[in-house]
């Protein structure tokens, strides 16, 4: 590596971590006028008919819904720099507690279904890249197209009805409500924390639990990997060093392994990034239809609850993850890919 | 054929195997379903919201019979009509969300790429960081918003689904409209005395609009997806409004430990069928626009044959 470009590197760095204020910024201001600016009085659609005016009256003032627009739009871009979040209406608790209690029970889940995504889906989309046209492609690529077109709550219908009786799988909650009782809180994340508790009865009732909402939730994360893995392969295999490989005479099955492979794999690093958004969004249909107790079924009934504060302090914690995950994803991509420093 | 122009024969006649069965099969499912929603009050035997028939009240969660082929569903309704019906709802909105998409997206990126400056380096940071939220969230948290205020109508989950996916179209088209107002043809349009309007209009909409029509395709399918996940959720059309296939999921998966299949696998299976549909003609109109997956069709070249082409040494030869 010649000497400028080693030393691009962390100029990337502090340039693509700058662009984060900015994003963040803009972010932030959408969420506000979208939420904030949108017309209807946030506190009297939360609570109203169960508190008598005067007190409404009291919680607006509390909350400087009485102040100028522009006065709450410098508090709520102050107390987010403060990581103040702010507070529900419906039930007053900090919105960073929402996400400590119900954040876990997302994570466990996110985090599984990415590997069953990884596990199914690179190996079909290196046999589909390989195969191009012939039978195992079009299955596989069927299956790609089925795995996207399948809405999450049709696949979790179907394993609910058909699947989870013969095997004798829980399809509601995280947990037995025994296993939540006798499981100590240390991280707020029940899989860890049963494996901290060392109980195997806990242990495995906790990853009965995750089976089926995992599945649903990978399955349509592997048909994204399938087709990038697919595409990616199919143009490294198109290229110089795949025929020159081939030209001295390595056969084509090495070829794959030792030349191509690890090249098509490069741009899905970066898409595995980008997958956290439609994780996130996937995680909220999943819950919903698993009962499970994560932060987007939290969202949904503080949305139908009508609860402006809880889903304003939500939604920007959501868009403050997703600006430093991308941040994350873009410096990797750096470090493994020298092309992208330039 | 030979009639047709070429814009439309070109996906047919310049693909083959799996890119034209795609294309083929795709048009074919979804062609079925717009009949279904385009002649929905024929085709169904009864109303979406229809529980009785002459007084007579249907039987709750009723199994499949002769009477209603799909079964009945717990609010009593016939399954098999609120499929057809579901259909109507599904390409109302599929259809309206597009189009506001196109008209919004298409000006607004020809526009701003063309002129550039400081409008556009704002439209951009906005659009993208509409980009990179979850498409999802920002579906629910604008059908929140846009139910609150226009109720749970077709136009209100319309809107928002144009929000999550105009971003796409203003980024195709400005970042083509960046590149191709550089060109040559445009430079001699300017030389020749073409004002700005007649330049986008004239010279550079025809250039920056051709990948709308695979991205439309590919995002309708999406849109079909995202309109069920906000009916799923009680956050999209009210089910008394129109018939909507996620709202009726969401229903059905109670009964799905019950042994109670029909209410939720035909609204599943329909979901599924129109959005392998949409995405087939996508993929297939992508395979054939773009240059780096096309793979043309391959014609039979014909060469002389070697004896009659008047060839002295293959005469000899031959003999």
């Amino acid at each position: 590596m010649t000497r400028s470009s080693s030393g691009s590197l962390p100029r990337y760095i502090l340039q693509r971590t700058m662009l984060v204020i900015p994003m963040i910024w803009v972010l932030l201001t959408i969420v506000f006028l979208v939420l904030r600016v949108a017309p209807g009085d946030p506190v009297s659609a939360a609570l109203g008919g169960q508190v008598d005016p005067a007190a409404l009256e009291q919680r607006r003032e509390a909350l400087g819904f009485n102040k100028p627009l522009i006065s709450q739009y410098w508090d709520y871009l102050s107390s987010v720099l403060r990581l103040d979040f702010g507070t529900t209406f419906t039930d007053n608790q900090p919105v960073l507690n929402v996400i400590r209690d119900n954040g876990g029970a997302t994570l466990s889940l996110t985090v599984a279904a990415f590997f069953i995504a990884l596990v199914l889906g690179i190996p079909l989309g290196l046999i589909a890249g390989r195969t191009r046209d012939r039978f195992p492609d079009v299955v596989i690529r069927l299956f790609g197209i089925l795995t996207y077109a399948a809405p999450i709550f049709f696949v979790g219908f179907l394993l609910q009805a058909y699947v989870a009786s013969p095997l004798g799988l829980p399809t509601s909650g995280d947990a037995s409500p025994i296993t939540i009782f006798t499981v100590k809180p240390h991280t707020h994340i029940l899989l860890i924390d049963a494996f901290l508790s060392g109980d195997s009865t806990a242990i495995s009732d906790v990853l009965k639990h995750l089976i089926l909402p995992a599945a649903t939730l990978g399955l349509l994360v592997s048909g994204v990997f399938i087709r990038l893995v697919r595409v990616n392969i199919l143009q490294t295999m198109q290229s110089d060093y795949v025929e020159a490989a081939e030209a001295r005479g390595i056969d084509r099955g090495k070829v794959t392994r030792r030349h191509a492979f690890r090249n098509a794999l490069v741009p899905v690093v970066t898409v595995i990034g980008l997958q956290f958004a439609l994780l996130l969004g996937g995680a909220v249909l999943t819950e919903s239809t698993f009962n499970w107790p994560g932060l987007g079924q939290k969202l949904v009934k503080y949305i139908n609850d009508r609860d402006y504060g809880a889903v304003q302090g939500i939604i920007t914690i959501f868009a403050v993850a997703i600006v430093l995950i991308s941040l994350l994803v873009d410096i990797a991509n750096a470090l493994i890919d020298p092309r992208v420093r330039y | 054929m030979r009639m047709l122009p070429a814009a439309i024969t070109k996906p047919f006649t310049q693909t083959s195997g799996f890119a034209r069965w795609m294309l083929v099969i795709g048009i074919v499912i979804t062609a079925v379903f717009i009949i279904c929603a385009l002649f929905a009050p024929w085709l169904a035997p009864y109303g979406f919201a229809q529980s009785s028939v002459d007084g007579v009240r249907f039987t709750k969660l009723g199994h499949p019979t002769g009477g209603h082929i799909f079964g009945t569903n717990d609010l009593f309704f016939d399954v098999f009509s609120r499929i057809i019906w579901g259909a109507r709802t599904a390409i109302e909105v599929v259809f309206l969300s597009i189009l506001f998409c196109i008209v919004i997206g298409v000006p607004l990126g020809l526009v701003s790429g063309y002129f550039g400056g400081w409008p556009d380096r704002i439209l951009v940071l906005v659009m993208d960081a509409l980009f990179a939220f979850p498409s999802f969230l920002l579906a629910i948290v604008f059908s929140f918003l846009l139910v609150n205020i226009l109720g749970g109508s077709v136009i209100a989950v319309a809107l928002s689904l144009t929000a999550i996916y105009v971003p796409q179209y203003y980024r195709v088209v400005r970042n083509t409209t960046v590149s191709a107002k550089e060109a040559t043809y445009v430079e001699a349009a300017r030389a020749i005395g073409a004002t700005d309007g007649v330049i986008m209009r004239r010279y550079l909409f025809g250039n920056v609009v051709q990948s709308v029509p695979v991205l439309g395709t590919l995002n309708a399918a999406d849109a079909i997806l995202t309109l069920a996940g906000l009916g799923f959720l009680g956050l999209g059309i009210q089910p008394t409004d129109a018939a909507e296939w996620g709202f009726d999921l969401q229903r059905a998966l109670d009964d799905a430990g019950a042994g109670v299949w029909w209410t939720g696998l035909y609204p599943g299976l329909a979901i599924v069928l129109l959005v392998t549909g949409l995405t087939l003609v996508g993929e297939g109109l992508n395979e054939t626009l773009n240059p780096t997956l096309r793979r043309r069709r391959l014609l039979p070249v014909v060469m002389p044959s070697r004896g009659s082409a008047g060839h002295p040494e293959a005469k000899e030869s031959a003999r």
